[in-house]
């Protein structure tokens, strides 16, 4: 029975690949491609990657579909020039043999994959309990392989700068997005002042679960990027002016604390980015806490985008 | 053919799709929608390799668990600045095309 | 596993780093002020690693954490790696200087989108780069990738304007696609081998069907990135259309990055699977770069889309390398004569385009146009930045004492040694196109005008900071004389 229905879940995959990729109008796609990354949840899943499934499901179907169904109500009528633009039968033909070809040579090469896989679990398993967390991808996530976590909240940062570069001279330090109205009696403005408070409690959970259960900082930032975005596009609150310095300060205060703990684990255990014996967990609790607000207000202007008026109310 | 092999070369076929589309779509937006389909196929392939990696009383390796959640927010990063910067380019020019234009004649700058 | 003053290499990555992140609440003048409070330390620190290598035997090695790999990352540097920050640290302080005149924010001004966005984006291009260089783990470097790219776009389109835009965005899709073919390299890597750290790798990796389809997929995610031909088409609007204190750093530095990860995986982590064939074909797509862009170049009526389309011919020399690696006894990739060639040509290349699209800018910024034809009277106008522009070129096309001219020599060498003639002859056909692009430009220059020519006032810095990073481009050749340890570039046989 389970075989069946990974055999159905992967075939509608399929098919809504397909269907993202060659439907003839962008809303459409998206809306496929926001079907496509739930049902991909799933498929993770299945694989047994619980934290995965939450980053993707919030991640990459959320924020992302979010993302771009907001692109799409923008695109203007651009879409009928491009159509204009399609590529001939020849260019067609040669991107379709390119794809299988790709495809038909990672196929090969996934069967021809070592059986039974290596793989690292034991050595994770071996040294986890040094770390004092339960979880191990957060064991992975912030030992092992910290620097990867601390790289990508620069990521983020930069990601940010970047967005804010794009605007207009005349609306720099400004606000990013519409001033959004709701009716105050309306259900968008209902739901922004029920849910958030349930979202900021289930947010802080999975940051405080993520230590020895699935979750963690990425999945609850996510969370609370969410609800901030509900309040604004309800009208309760209106976007921050990235001019402003304490935000500012807020964005860099998670990738700053977190070199300030690796430089105190220099100190203290010989490495950067190391843990003294039994202060592990600490100091991990420390950067997750420290690097949630970080993410939470970047996640969050990354969706708002750049800044299209002024600072002034 | 477990049911990780069988994710994993439906996960190829993802790949190849993808790069179709980011090949021939012509609207920016949808080539970012098809590189997102690419994306999640490489992350889907690595997600079985993971599992196949079970092991030491895990249900699956880890370590490729945790890479795929930096490179889930990596690509939405990726995705928010393509957007950011297509609707800058949409406001700013009034067309979405990647085709360059020919260049001024006068070499003055635009 | 750790080597002595390896930590040095984590202060590589991430000063710069740090230095943007504090940049960020500071804004407006004070983000360009630690810009240039970061630049001297990564000089130092750069300084730093490379004594540190020459008195190790080996390469200098810090392991993050005290986790060793493969669970853990390693960080590590070799002689090309060494010699890749120092020329980096060295080429971005000068564009640095260079950049106060577009980019400064003047006491007492509001903070301006352009300068706040240049600063905090040099300093995470830097940061990035050398990421890339000390980087031992291939999803590390996947981050790093990301990191150049997301750092390298808003520098096309800083100035705003709607061609730069689509520039921008075209460049950002092609960098994506290379980033995911990039990475599902690296997950078949891991699929195989169960290991993402280079090292061992190296030791790991066997010549089948996997290795192969790995080699080929990086390859060709980093080839979009790196803008070798055919895959050329978003370099030359993005770089032409970058200010030029951008486009110094677009065409000198950001380009090889993603050069260095092929040569990092088909010199360190798979030389046992690379083939000739396949060394061939991108030595091929190498000269195609080079005739094309040689080519075209000569065809510009505008001094910055010449610069960026000699670009793309220069990156095919980089490529030229990979056959002339392959040792003829052996039938592998070897480390030698034509490694030093690569990354004497890269150093080279970043000091000579950074001083040419640096002169380029002050050019523009002094006529208020770039074109070609009507630069009559320049030289008398602006005799130190044409004089600038011309040593560039100098370098570019290869004559002593030139860095071109050293990394050209061991390239000849390389070839005469393994019997590839072929090769030689594009490298010497090369240099004869870039020559033909460069007289035209100079000698259009020192013409007498017709009219006295009316030229702006350009910034202070601006002329000193270009003429420093042409000399060195011109002078580099000279370290083939000095006996100096581990050169050239800290893999040759003795004699060489």
């Amino acid at each position: 029975m389970r075989a069946v229905v990974s055999l159905v879940v992967v075939l509608l995959l399929l098919w809504l690949a397909v269907w993202t990729v060659v439907a003839r109008d962008a809303f459409l796609a998206v809306a496929g491609f926001i079907a496509y990354g739930l049902l991909l949840s799933l498929v993770w899943v299945r694989l047994y990657g619980i934290d995965v499934a939450l980053t993707e499901a919030a991640i990459g179907g959320g924020l992302t579909g979010a993302l771009l169904l907001g692109a799409v109500g923008r695109l203007r009528g651009t879409e009928a020039a491009a159509r204009s633009e399609r590529p001939g039968v020849g260019t067609r033909v040669l991107a379709m043999a390119l794809s299988l070809g790709v495809t038909a040579a990672l196929v090969l090469c996934v069967l021809a994959l070592p059986e039974p896989g290596p793989t690292l679990a034991p050595q994770v398993a071996r040294e986890l309990p040094a770390t004092g967390v339960g979880n191990p991808i957060t064991g992975v996530l912030l030992a092992f392989r910290a620097l990867d976590t601390l790289l990508e909240a620069i990521v983020l940062v930069i990601a940010l700068i970047g967005v804010w570069s794009l605007a207009p001279d005349r609306f720099w330090g400004g606000r990013p997005g519409m001033r959004h109205h709701a009716d105050p009696d309306g259900v968008l403005a209902y739901f922004a002042r029920v849910l958030p408070p349930i979202g900021i409690v289930v947010g802080v959970y999975l940051l405080w679960a993520g230590a020895d259960h699935p979750g963690g900082k990425f999945q609850s930032a996510t969370i609370l990027a969410a609800m901030w975005m509900l309040v604004q596009m309800a009208g309760l609150a209106d976007a921050p002016a990235v001019g402003n310095r304490l935000l500012r300060a807020g964005i860099v205060a998670g990738p700053l604390v977190f070199v300030a703990v690796g430089l105190l684990g220099l100190w203290t255990a010989g490495y950067f980015l190391g843990y003294p014996q039994g202060w592990a967990k600490p100091m991990i609790v420390a950067i997750e806490v420290a690097l949630l607000p970080t993410l939470v207000l970047v996640l969050a202007l990354l969706m708002s985008g750049a800044p299209a008026r002024s600072a002034e109310r | 053919m477990t049911a990780e092999t069988l994710i994993a070369l439906v996960a190829c076929a993802l790949v190849g799709i993808g790069l179709y589309g980011l090949i021939v779509q012509p609207h920016p937006l949808r080539k970012l929608v098809a590189f997102n389909v690419m994306g999640s196929g490489v992350f889907v392939i690595f997600g079985a390799l993971a599992r196949r990696g079970a092991a030491a009383g895990m249900p699956a390796d880890p370590v490729p668990q945790a890479l795929l959640i930096t490179a889930i927010v990596v690509a939405f990063a990726a995705t928010a600045m393509t957007v950011a910067l297509l609707l800058r380019l949409i406001e700013s020019t009034g067309s979405a095309s990647l085709a360059a234009e020919p260049p001024a004649a006068d070499g003055e700058a635009r | 596993m750790s080597t002595e003053g390896g930590l040095l290499l984590a202060a590589a990555v991430l000063l710069p780093f740090a230095g943007m992140l504090l940049g960020v609440p500071a804004g407006g003048r004070r983000a360009q002020r630690t810009a240039f409070i970061v630049m001297p330390l990564g000089l130092a620190v750069a300084v730093g690693i490379a004594f540190t290598w020459l008195d190790a035997s080996g390469p200098v090695v810090y392991v993050l954490g005290g986790w060793a790999p493969p669970l853990g990352i390693a960080l590590r540097a070799d002689g090309p790696a060494v010699a890749m920050l120092l020329a980096v640290a060295g080429v971005v302080t000068g564009i640095g200087l260079f950049a106060r005149a577009d980019f400064g924010t003047p006491k007492g001004s509001a903070e301006s989108r352009a300068a706040y966005s240049y600063w905090l984006l040099l300093l995470a291009v830097w940061g990035s780069l050398n990421l890339v260089f000390v980087s031992g783990d291939l999803f590390t470097l996947y981050v790093a990738l990301e990191l150049l790219t997301f750092a390298s776009v808003p520098l096309v389109c800083l100035a705003g304007s709607g061609e730069t835009l689509r520039a921008a965005l075209r460049y950002l899709l092609f960098a994506l696609c290379g980033s995911v073919l990039y990475l599902l390299g690296a997950v078949l890597v891991f699929g195989a081998y169960g290991t993402l750290d280079i090292a061992l790798l190296a030791q790991r990796v066997r010549p089948e069907a996997a290795s192969w389809t790995i080699v080929a997929l990086m390859t060709a995610g980093l080839l979009a990135k790196t803008a070798l031909f055919p895959l050329h088409v978003w370099l030359p609007p993005a770089h032409a259309g970058a200010p030029p204190a951008a486009s110094a750093l677009l065409s000198g530095l950001v380009i090889k990055g993603s050069w260095f990860l092929v040569v990092r995986l088909w010199f360190d982590a798979m030389p046992g699977v690379v083939t000739l064939p396949s060394a061939q074909l991108l030595g091929a797509l190498g000269a195609g770069a080079i005739f094309f862009g040689n080519a075209v170049a000569l065809r510009q009526a505008r001094l910055k889309l010449l610069v960026a389309y000699s670009t793309v011919a220069q990156i095919g020399y980089l490529f030229l390398m990979f056959p002339l690696a392959f040792d003829a006894g052996s039938g592998r990739i070897a480390d030698g004569v034509a490694l030093s060639g690569g990354i004497m040509q890269a150093i080279s290349h970043a000091t000579a385009k950074s001083a040419m699209f640096m002169a380029a800018g002050s050019i523009y910024s002094a006529l208020g146009h770039d074109r070609i034809a009507d630069f009559a009277g320049l030289a008398r106008a602006l005799p130190v930045t044409v004089f600038a522009f011309g040593l560039g070129g100098f370098s570019l096309i290869g004559l002593p004492p030139a860095g071109g001219f050293l990394a050209k020599w061991w390239l000849l060498s390389a070839a005469a040694s393994s019997g590839q003639w072929w090769w030689a002859l594009v490298l010497l056909a090369g240099g004869l196109l870039t020559a033909a692009y460069l007289f035209v430009v100079v000698s259009r220059a020192l013409r007498a005008p017709d009219a006295p020519l009316v030229v702006a006032p350009i910034g202070r810095y601006r002329e000193p900071a270009t003429l420093a990073l042409a000399m060195a481009s011109a002078l580099l050749g000279l370290v083939a004389l000095f006996d100096v340890p581990g050169l050239p570039i800290g893999r040759l046989p003795a004699g060489a």
